[in-house]
Protein backbone atom coordinates (compact mmCIF):
# COMPACT_ATOMS: atom_id res chain seq x y z
CA UNK A 1 0.00 0.00 0.00
CA UNK A 2 1.10 3.68 -0.55
CA UNK A 3 2.24 5.56 1.90
CA UNK A 4 -0.43 7.90 3.21
CA UNK A 5 2.77 10.35 4.72
CA UNK A 6 4.09 10.18 1.38
CA UNK A 7 0.86 11.50 -0.49
CA UNK A 8 0.31 13.98 2.04
CA UNK A 9 3.64 15.66 2.27
CA UNK A 10 3.91 15.72 -1.55
CA UNK A 11 0.25 17.67 -1.55
CA UNK A 12 0.15 21.42 -2.42
CA UNK A 13 -2.29 21.12 -0.04
CA UNK A 14 -0.25 19.75 3.11
CA UNK A 15 0.42 22.81 5.58
CA UNK A 16 4.02 23.00 5.20
CA UNK A 17 5.14 26.02 4.07
CA UNK A 18 6.12 24.74 0.89
CA UNK A 19 4.29 27.54 -1.35
CA UNK A 20 6.46 30.25 -0.28
CA UNK A 21 9.72 28.65 -1.84
CA UNK A 22 10.42 28.92 -5.63
CA UNK A 23 13.17 26.97 -5.34
CA UNK A 24 15.06 29.36 -7.80
CA UNK A 25 12.09 29.86 -10.36
CA UNK A 26 11.51 33.63 -8.89
CA UNK A 27 15.10 34.39 -9.50
CA UNK A 28 15.61 32.36 -12.96
CA UNK A 29 12.19 34.73 -13.51
CA UNK A 30 13.58 37.97 -12.84
CA UNK A 31 16.69 37.51 -15.58
CA UNK A 32 14.70 36.45 -17.74
CA UNK A 33 16.21 33.16 -18.02
CA UNK A 34 12.72 31.50 -17.71
CA UNK A 35 9.64 33.14 -19.69
CA UNK A 36 7.67 30.26 -21.04
CA UNK A 37 6.51 26.11 -20.20
CA UNK A 38 10.23 24.96 -22.36
CA UNK A 39 12.46 27.03 -20.72
CA UNK A 40 10.41 25.98 -17.54
CA UNK A 41 10.73 22.21 -18.43
CA UNK A 42 14.77 22.49 -18.73
CA UNK A 43 15.07 24.19 -15.19
CA UNK A 44 12.90 21.69 -13.68
CA UNK A 45 15.17 18.49 -15.35
CA UNK A 46 18.17 20.27 -14.03
CA UNK A 47 16.86 20.67 -10.58
CA UNK A 48 15.21 17.24 -10.57
CA UNK A 49 18.59 15.91 -11.37
CA UNK A 50 20.64 17.76 -8.81
CA UNK A 51 19.26 19.01 -5.98
CA UNK A 52 16.29 16.71 -6.62
CA UNK A 53 18.20 13.80 -6.59
CA UNK A 54 20.51 14.72 -3.42
CA UNK A 55 17.02 15.51 -1.66
CA UNK A 56 15.37 12.18 -2.47
CA UNK A 57 18.28 10.23 -1.29
CA UNK A 58 18.71 12.05 2.15
CA UNK A 59 15.14 11.47 2.33
CA UNK A 60 16.14 7.60 1.66
CA UNK A 61 18.26 7.44 4.06
CA UNK A 62 16.32 9.36 6.68
CA UNK A 63 13.50 6.46 6.06
CA UNK A 64 16.91 3.81 6.52
CA UNK A 65 17.88 5.53 9.97
CA UNK A 66 14.29 6.20 11.61
CA UNK A 67 14.39 2.69 12.18
CA UNK A 68 17.36 2.19 13.73
CA UNK A 69 17.74 2.60 17.11
CA UNK A 70 20.58 5.08 17.28
CA UNK A 71 19.30 6.98 14.08
CA UNK A 72 22.26 9.09 13.40
CA UNK A 73 20.67 11.96 12.65
CA UNK A 74 23.33 14.53 13.02
CA UNK A 75 25.50 12.98 11.04
CA UNK A 76 22.81 13.05 7.97
CA UNK A 77 22.51 16.57 8.86
CA UNK A 78 26.02 17.65 8.67
CA UNK A 79 26.16 15.63 5.17
CA UNK A 80 23.18 17.32 3.91
CA UNK A 81 24.77 20.48 4.56
CA UNK A 82 27.65 20.11 3.15
CA UNK A 83 26.17 18.85 -0.10
CA UNK A 84 23.98 22.42 0.08
CA UNK A 85 26.91 24.89 -0.48
CA UNK A 86 24.54 27.77 -0.70
CA UNK A 87 23.48 29.51 2.87
CA UNK A 88 20.26 30.94 1.01
CA UNK A 89 19.68 27.11 0.10
CA UNK A 90 20.66 25.55 3.22
CA UNK A 91 18.00 28.40 5.39
CA UNK A 92 15.43 27.64 2.67
CA UNK A 93 15.60 23.85 3.53
CA UNK A 94 15.71 24.52 6.93
CA UNK A 95 12.94 26.51 7.02
CA UNK A 96 10.49 24.24 5.54
CA UNK A 97 11.80 21.63 7.53
CA UNK A 98 10.37 23.52 10.45
CA UNK A 99 7.45 24.27 8.90
CA UNK A 100 6.69 20.62 7.93
CA UNK A 101 7.41 19.58 11.19
CA UNK A 102 4.52 21.71 12.87
CA UNK A 103 1.88 19.66 11.14
CA UNK A 104 4.36 16.15 11.33
CA UNK A 105 4.23 16.82 15.24
CA UNK A 106 -0.02 16.90 15.29
CA UNK A 107 -0.26 14.12 12.54
CA UNK A 108 2.47 11.46 13.25
CA UNK A 109 3.63 11.68 16.45
CA UNK A 110 6.80 9.90 17.32
CA UNK A 111 9.98 9.48 19.06
CA UNK A 112 11.79 8.98 15.74
CA UNK A 113 10.69 12.92 15.25
CA UNK A 114 11.88 13.90 18.46
CA UNK A 115 14.81 12.55 18.22
CA UNK A 116 15.29 14.18 14.91
CA UNK A 117 14.14 17.84 16.57
CA UNK A 118 16.89 16.89 19.78
CA UNK A 119 19.71 17.23 17.20
CA UNK A 120 18.30 20.17 15.02
CA UNK A 121 15.07 22.43 15.61
CA UNK A 122 15.44 23.15 12.01
CA UNK A 123 15.76 20.15 10.32
CA UNK A 124 16.17 19.88 6.34
CA UNK A 125 13.47 19.35 4.60
CA UNK A 126 14.92 16.12 2.99
CA UNK A 127 15.16 14.26 6.62
CA UNK A 128 11.82 15.27 8.08
CA UNK A 129 10.12 13.75 4.98
CA UNK A 130 12.33 10.67 5.31
CA UNK A 131 11.80 10.49 8.98
CA UNK A 132 7.75 10.97 8.71
CA UNK A 133 7.71 8.31 5.78
CA UNK A 134 9.72 6.14 7.94
CA UNK A 135 7.04 6.67 11.21
CA UNK A 136 4.43 6.15 8.61
CA UNK A 137 5.75 2.35 7.44
CA UNK A 138 6.67 3.70 4.13
CA UNK A 139 9.63 2.70 2.05
CA UNK A 140 13.09 4.90 0.92
CA UNK A 141 11.42 4.53 -2.19
CA UNK A 142 8.54 6.28 -1.15
CA UNK A 143 10.13 9.05 0.58
CA UNK A 144 12.50 9.65 -2.35
CA UNK A 145 9.83 10.00 -4.84
CA UNK A 146 7.79 12.36 -2.56
CA UNK A 147 10.97 14.83 -2.11
CA UNK A 148 12.21 14.32 -5.94
CA UNK A 149 8.38 15.52 -7.06
CA UNK A 150 8.37 18.56 -4.69
CA UNK A 151 11.42 19.50 -6.02
CA UNK A 152 9.86 20.07 -8.86
CA UNK A 153 6.17 20.61 -8.25
CA UNK A 154 6.84 23.27 -6.45
CA UNK A 155 9.11 25.33 -8.96
CA UNK A 156 6.52 24.64 -11.35
CA UNK A 157 3.86 26.02 -9.18
CA UNK A 158 5.80 28.85 -8.80
CA UNK A 159 6.07 29.54 -12.23
CA UNK A 160 2.81 29.46 -12.98
CA UNK A 161 2.30 32.48 -10.02
CA UNK A 162 4.70 34.30 -11.35
CA UNK A 163 4.75 34.49 -15.23
CA UNK A 164 0.95 33.29 -15.45
CA UNK A 165 1.81 29.88 -17.67
CA UNK A 166 -0.96 27.90 -18.86
CA UNK A 167 -1.32 25.37 -15.68
CA UNK A 168 -2.60 22.33 -17.52
CA UNK A 169 1.25 22.70 -20.10
CA UNK A 170 2.89 22.85 -16.72
CA UNK A 171 1.35 19.83 -15.04
CA UNK A 172 1.86 18.13 -18.69
CA UNK A 173 5.86 19.44 -18.62
CA UNK A 174 5.97 17.77 -14.91
CA UNK A 175 4.60 14.48 -16.45
CA UNK A 176 7.15 14.70 -19.39
CA UNK A 177 9.89 14.23 -16.48
CA UNK A 178 8.78 10.84 -15.66
CA UNK A 179 12.09 8.69 -16.63
CA UNK A 180 13.98 11.18 -15.00
CA UNK A 181 12.12 10.75 -12.07
CA UNK A 182 11.88 7.54 -11.96
CA UNK A 183 16.02 7.34 -12.24
CA UNK A 184 16.39 9.73 -9.41
CA UNK A 185 14.28 7.71 -7.33
CA UNK A 186 15.62 4.39 -7.92
CA UNK A 187 19.28 5.83 -7.35
CA UNK A 188 18.07 7.50 -4.15
CA UNK A 189 16.68 3.87 -2.81
CA UNK A 190 19.90 2.20 -3.97
CA UNK A 191 21.69 4.57 -2.06
CA UNK A 192 19.45 4.35 0.90
CA UNK A 193 21.67 1.90 3.27
CA UNK A 194 25.08 3.85 2.23
CA UNK A 195 26.90 5.27 4.89
CA UNK A 196 25.64 9.17 4.93
CA UNK A 197 29.18 10.12 3.21
CA UNK A 198 28.24 7.65 0.40
CA UNK A 199 25.21 9.40 -0.58
CA UNK A 200 24.88 11.20 -4.09
CA UNK A 201 26.17 14.25 -4.33
CA UNK A 202 25.99 16.12 -7.96
CA UNK A 203 26.11 20.02 -7.89
CA UNK A 204 24.27 22.74 -9.19
CA UNK A 205 26.04 25.82 -9.24
CA UNK A 206 24.02 28.12 -11.19
CA UNK A 207 21.41 27.29 -8.87
CA UNK A 208 23.75 27.83 -5.61
CA UNK A 209 24.61 31.36 -6.89
CA UNK A 210 20.72 32.14 -7.87
CA UNK A 211 19.55 31.33 -4.27
CA UNK A 212 22.46 33.73 -2.70
CA UNK A 213 21.26 36.64 -5.63
CA UNK A 214 17.61 35.95 -4.40
CA UNK A 215 18.18 36.78 -0.81
CA UNK A 216 20.69 39.77 -1.82
CA UNK A 217 18.22 41.35 -3.84
CA UNK A 218 15.16 40.48 -1.37
CA UNK A 219 16.60 43.44 0.65
CA UNK A 220 17.14 45.95 -2.23
CA UNK A 221 13.72 45.07 -4.18
CA UNK A 222 10.46 43.33 -3.38
CA UNK A 223 10.56 39.71 -3.51
CA UNK A 224 7.30 37.40 -3.41
CA UNK A 225 8.88 34.23 -2.42
CA UNK A 226 11.20 33.23 0.38
CA UNK A 227 13.75 30.98 -1.83
CA UNK B 1 -4.29 25.42 17.44
CA UNK B 2 -5.84 22.44 19.20
CA UNK B 3 -7.04 19.99 17.35
CA UNK B 4 -10.49 20.05 19.31
CA UNK B 5 -13.73 20.16 17.43
CA UNK B 6 -16.76 22.17 17.39
CA UNK B 7 -14.96 24.91 19.53
CA UNK B 8 -17.92 27.95 19.88
CA UNK B 9 -20.76 26.35 18.10
CA UNK B 10 -21.93 23.70 20.92
CA UNK B 11 -22.14 20.80 18.71
CA UNK B 12 -20.26 18.64 16.79
CA UNK B 13 -20.64 16.93 13.28
CA UNK B 14 -18.59 13.78 14.80
CA UNK B 15 -21.27 11.10 14.88
CA UNK B 16 -19.47 9.30 17.80
CA UNK B 17 -19.44 12.04 20.47
CA UNK B 18 -21.65 12.90 22.71
CA UNK B 19 -20.80 15.57 24.54
CA UNK B 20 -20.66 18.87 23.06
CA UNK B 21 -17.31 20.61 23.62
CA UNK B 22 -17.89 23.11 26.13
CA UNK B 23 -14.50 25.05 25.27
CA UNK B 24 -14.40 28.21 23.94
CA UNK B 25 -10.58 28.95 22.37
CA UNK B 26 -8.41 30.51 24.43
CA UNK B 27 -4.55 31.74 24.28
CA UNK B 28 -2.68 29.39 26.27
CA UNK B 29 -1.25 30.79 29.33
CA UNK B 30 2.05 33.23 28.58
CA UNK B 31 1.70 33.81 25.03
CA UNK B 32 0.72 37.28 23.14
CA UNK B 33 -3.00 38.09 22.06
CA UNK B 34 -2.74 37.41 18.21
CA UNK B 35 -5.28 40.42 16.21
CA UNK B 36 -5.43 39.86 12.52
CA UNK B 37 -6.37 42.51 10.60
CA UNK B 38 -7.57 41.79 7.07
CA UNK B 39 -9.03 43.25 3.99
CA UNK B 40 -8.78 44.63 -0.05
CA UNK B 41 -5.68 46.46 -1.36
CA UNK B 42 -5.63 50.25 0.03
CA UNK B 43 -8.50 50.00 2.69
CA UNK B 44 -6.09 50.96 5.59
CA UNK B 45 -4.93 47.86 7.41
CA UNK B 46 -1.26 49.50 7.29
CA UNK B 47 -2.55 52.53 8.36
CA UNK B 48 -4.47 51.02 10.81
CA UNK B 49 -1.72 48.54 12.28
CA UNK B 50 0.03 52.31 12.45
CA UNK B 51 -2.67 54.18 14.40
CA UNK B 52 -2.83 50.90 17.19
CA UNK B 53 0.77 51.07 17.80
CA UNK B 54 0.81 54.93 18.04
CA UNK B 55 -2.09 54.53 20.76
CA UNK B 56 -1.04 51.25 22.23
CA UNK B 57 2.80 51.08 21.71
CA UNK B 58 3.67 52.54 24.71
CA UNK B 59 0.68 50.88 27.01
CA UNK B 60 1.14 47.14 25.85
CA UNK B 61 4.38 45.18 24.47
CA UNK B 62 3.39 44.56 20.70
CA UNK B 63 4.59 43.40 17.91
CA UNK B 64 3.54 43.17 14.24
CA UNK B 65 3.54 40.12 10.87
CA UNK B 66 3.31 41.66 7.91
CA UNK B 67 2.46 39.85 4.98
CA UNK B 68 1.82 42.75 2.81
CA UNK B 69 4.25 43.02 -0.43
CA UNK B 70 6.58 44.67 2.12
CA UNK B 71 8.46 47.46 0.96
CA UNK B 72 11.12 49.61 2.71
CA UNK B 73 8.43 52.02 2.25
CA UNK B 74 6.03 50.43 4.21
CA UNK B 75 8.86 49.66 7.01
CA UNK B 76 9.50 53.66 7.33
CA UNK B 77 6.02 54.42 7.20
CA UNK B 78 5.71 52.43 10.60
CA UNK B 79 8.83 53.46 11.65
CA UNK B 80 7.32 56.99 11.24
CA UNK B 81 4.41 56.17 13.10
CA UNK B 82 6.30 56.58 16.34
CA UNK B 83 6.55 53.74 18.69
CA UNK B 84 7.38 50.83 16.42
CA UNK B 85 10.99 49.79 15.57
CA UNK B 86 12.31 47.91 12.73
CA UNK B 87 12.83 44.83 15.28
CA UNK B 88 9.17 44.38 15.59
CA UNK B 89 8.12 44.31 12.64
CA UNK B 90 8.65 40.56 11.22
CA UNK B 91 7.64 40.36 7.04
CA UNK B 92 6.38 37.05 5.77
CA UNK B 93 6.74 36.37 2.34
CA UNK B 94 3.43 34.79 0.62
CA UNK B 95 4.59 33.06 -2.22
CA UNK B 96 1.95 35.23 -4.21
CA UNK B 97 -0.74 34.02 -2.37
CA UNK B 98 -1.75 36.03 0.72
CA UNK B 99 -4.87 34.12 1.55
CA UNK B 100 -2.82 30.82 1.52
CA UNK B 101 -0.62 32.06 3.98
CA UNK B 102 -3.15 33.20 7.03
CA UNK B 103 -5.49 30.46 6.09
CA UNK B 104 -4.66 27.02 4.51
CA UNK B 105 -0.92 26.92 5.62
CA UNK B 106 -0.19 29.25 8.20
CA UNK B 107 2.97 28.14 9.26
CA UNK B 108 5.20 30.91 8.06
CA UNK B 109 3.12 33.17 10.23
CA UNK B 110 3.00 31.07 13.33
CA UNK B 111 7.39 31.31 12.74
CA UNK B 112 7.06 34.97 12.61
CA UNK B 113 4.89 35.51 15.39
CA UNK B 114 7.79 33.31 17.23
CA UNK B 115 9.98 34.79 16.52
CA UNK B 116 9.01 37.58 17.56
CA UNK B 117 7.98 36.68 20.85
CA UNK B 118 11.64 34.73 21.23
CA UNK B 119 13.16 38.02 20.36
CA UNK B 120 11.07 40.32 23.10
CA UNK B 121 10.69 37.41 25.36
CA UNK B 122 6.94 38.18 26.76
CA UNK B 123 4.15 40.24 24.10
CA UNK B 124 0.84 41.19 25.06
CA UNK B 125 -0.41 41.66 21.39
CA UNK B 126 0.47 40.69 18.11
CA UNK B 127 -0.88 42.48 15.54
CA UNK B 128 -1.01 40.31 12.11
CA UNK B 129 -1.79 42.24 9.33
CA UNK B 130 -2.63 40.31 5.32
CA UNK B 131 -1.73 41.00 1.84
CA UNK B 132 -4.29 42.70 0.47
CA UNK B 133 -7.31 40.32 -0.87
CA UNK B 134 -10.16 40.12 -1.70
CA UNK B 135 -13.86 39.96 0.10
CA UNK B 136 -13.22 36.01 0.62
CA UNK B 137 -9.82 35.61 2.47
CA UNK B 138 -10.12 35.11 6.03
CA UNK B 139 -7.51 34.35 8.66
CA UNK B 140 -7.26 30.62 10.54
CA UNK B 141 -8.56 30.34 14.04
CA UNK B 142 -4.85 28.11 14.24
CA UNK B 143 -3.26 31.64 14.34
CA UNK B 144 -5.07 34.60 15.28
CA UNK B 145 -7.36 34.94 18.14
CA UNK B 146 -9.46 37.90 16.89
CA UNK B 147 -9.59 39.30 13.63
CA UNK B 148 -10.52 42.69 12.02
CA UNK B 149 -11.80 43.01 8.62
CA UNK B 150 -10.94 46.42 6.95
CA UNK B 151 -13.19 47.81 3.83
CA UNK B 152 -13.26 51.28 2.91
CA UNK B 153 -16.05 53.91 2.04
CA UNK B 154 -14.03 54.35 -1.57
CA UNK B 155 -14.22 50.89 -2.70
CA UNK B 156 -18.01 51.59 -3.36
CA UNK B 157 -21.03 51.40 -0.87
CA UNK B 158 -21.99 47.82 -2.18
CA UNK B 159 -18.98 46.30 -0.66
CA UNK B 160 -20.82 45.12 2.85
CA UNK B 161 -23.64 43.70 0.99
CA UNK B 162 -20.92 41.61 -1.03
CA UNK B 163 -20.53 40.02 1.86
CA UNK B 164 -17.93 36.72 1.92
CA UNK B 165 -16.32 35.42 4.85
CA UNK B 166 -14.43 38.50 5.95
CA UNK B 167 -17.57 40.98 5.91
CA UNK B 168 -19.78 38.41 7.23
CA UNK B 169 -17.54 36.84 9.77
CA UNK B 170 -14.55 38.23 11.39
CA UNK B 171 -15.19 39.57 14.85
CA UNK B 172 -14.95 43.24 13.86
CA UNK B 173 -15.85 44.93 10.81
CA UNK B 174 -14.40 48.80 9.93
CA UNK B 175 -15.75 50.93 7.58
CA UNK B 176 -13.14 52.76 7.08
CA UNK B 177 -12.26 56.31 5.41
CA UNK B 178 -15.89 57.98 6.39
CA UNK B 179 -13.90 61.35 5.43
CA UNK B 180 -13.83 60.40 1.58
CA UNK B 181 -17.89 59.24 1.69
CA UNK B 182 -19.08 62.60 0.18
CA UNK B 183 -16.26 62.89 -2.70
CA UNK B 184 -17.17 59.07 -3.91
CA UNK B 185 -20.90 59.46 -3.44
CA UNK B 186 -20.99 56.65 -1.20
CA UNK B 187 -24.32 56.45 1.08
CA UNK B 188 -22.62 55.63 4.41
CA UNK B 189 -26.13 54.64 6.13
CA UNK B 190 -26.56 51.96 3.37
CA UNK B 191 -22.96 50.94 4.20
CA UNK B 192 -23.28 50.40 8.06
CA UNK B 193 -27.10 49.04 7.72
CA UNK B 194 -25.95 46.36 5.18
CA UNK B 195 -23.01 45.53 7.05
CA UNK B 196 -25.56 44.76 10.54
CA UNK B 197 -27.70 43.12 8.17
CA UNK B 198 -24.68 40.90 7.39
CA UNK B 199 -23.06 40.63 10.78
CA UNK B 200 -26.06 39.79 12.61
CA UNK B 201 -24.96 40.84 16.13
CA UNK B 202 -21.56 40.79 15.37
CA UNK B 203 -19.84 44.42 15.71
CA UNK B 204 -19.68 47.19 13.07
CA UNK B 205 -17.38 50.39 13.60
CA UNK B 206 -16.97 53.19 10.98
CA UNK B 207 -14.43 54.80 11.08
CA UNK B 208 -12.02 57.83 9.75
CA UNK B 209 -8.08 57.98 10.42
CA UNK B 210 -7.64 61.05 9.15
CA UNK B 211 -10.44 62.76 11.37
CA UNK B 212 -8.86 60.09 14.49
CA UNK B 213 -5.60 59.28 14.12
CA UNK B 214 -5.92 57.41 16.76
CA UNK B 215 -8.52 54.84 15.76
CA UNK B 216 -10.11 55.38 19.15
CA UNK B 217 -13.23 52.92 18.71
CA UNK B 218 -10.86 50.12 17.29
CA UNK B 219 -8.35 50.73 20.24
CA UNK B 220 -11.12 50.36 22.26
CA UNK B 221 -12.63 47.03 20.89
CA UNK B 222 -8.44 45.85 20.73
CA UNK B 223 -8.35 46.83 24.87
CA UNK B 224 -11.31 44.76 25.41
CA UNK B 225 -10.50 41.58 23.47
CA UNK B 226 -7.17 41.42 25.42
CA UNK B 227 -9.16 41.83 28.56
CA UNK B 228 -11.49 38.68 26.94
CA UNK B 229 -8.95 36.28 25.27
CA UNK B 230 -6.68 36.08 28.37
CA UNK B 231 -5.64 33.72 30.55
CA UNK B 232 -5.04 34.95 33.83
CA UNK B 233 -1.60 34.29 34.97
CA UNK B 234 -0.86 30.98 36.64
N1 LIG C 1 -8.81 59.69 3.46
C1 LIG C 1 -8.40 58.64 4.16
N2 LIG C 1 -7.31 57.94 3.75
C2 LIG C 1 -6.93 56.88 4.48
C3 LIG C 1 -7.61 56.46 5.66
N3 LIG C 1 -6.99 55.36 6.15
C4 LIG C 1 -5.96 55.09 5.30
N4 LIG C 1 -5.92 56.01 4.31
C5 LIG C 1 -4.97 56.06 3.18
O1 LIG C 1 -5.25 55.00 2.30
C6 LIG C 1 -4.07 54.56 1.66
C7 LIG C 1 -3.92 53.05 1.81
O2 LIG C 1 -3.75 52.75 3.19
P1 LIG C 1 -2.92 51.48 3.69
O3 LIG C 1 -3.00 51.48 5.17
O4 LIG C 1 -1.58 51.43 3.07
O5 LIG C 1 -3.83 50.31 3.07
P2 LIG C 1 -3.59 48.73 3.13
O6 LIG C 1 -3.23 48.31 1.74
O7 LIG C 1 -4.93 48.17 3.53
O8 LIG C 1 -2.52 48.44 4.12
C8 LIG C 1 -2.93 55.32 2.31
O9 LIG C 1 -2.57 56.37 1.45
C9 LIG C 1 -3.52 55.83 3.60
O10 LIG C 1 -2.95 57.03 4.03
C10 LIG C 1 -8.76 57.24 6.07
O11 LIG C 1 -9.42 56.94 7.07
N5 LIG C 1 -9.11 58.30 5.28
MG1 LIG D 1 -0.75 47.31 4.01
Amino acid sequence: MASLAALTLADARFPGGGHVHSGGVEEAAARGLITGVPDLGSFLSGRLRTTGLVGAAFAAAAVVAAARPDAGWAVLDGELDARTPAAAQRDASRAQGRAALRAARLSWPSPVLDALCAVTPRPHHALLVGAVVGIDGGSPAEAARCLAYLAVSGPASAAVRLLGLDPLAVNAAIVALRPALDAVVAQAAQAAALSPDRLPAPGAPVLDLMAQAHVHHHREQVRLFVS
Amino acid sequence: MSADHGHGHGHSLDPTVTEPDPHVPQAPSGRAVRIGIGGPVGSGKTALVAALARTLGSRLRLGVVTNDIYTTEDADFLRRAGVLTPDRIEAVQTGCCPHTAIRDDITANLDAVELLEERFGDLDLVLVESGGDNLTAVFSRGLIDRQIFVVDVAGGDKVPRKGGPGVTTADLLVINKVDLAPYVGADLEVMTSDAHRMRGELPVIAQSLVTDPAASDVTEWVLAQLAAVRVPAA
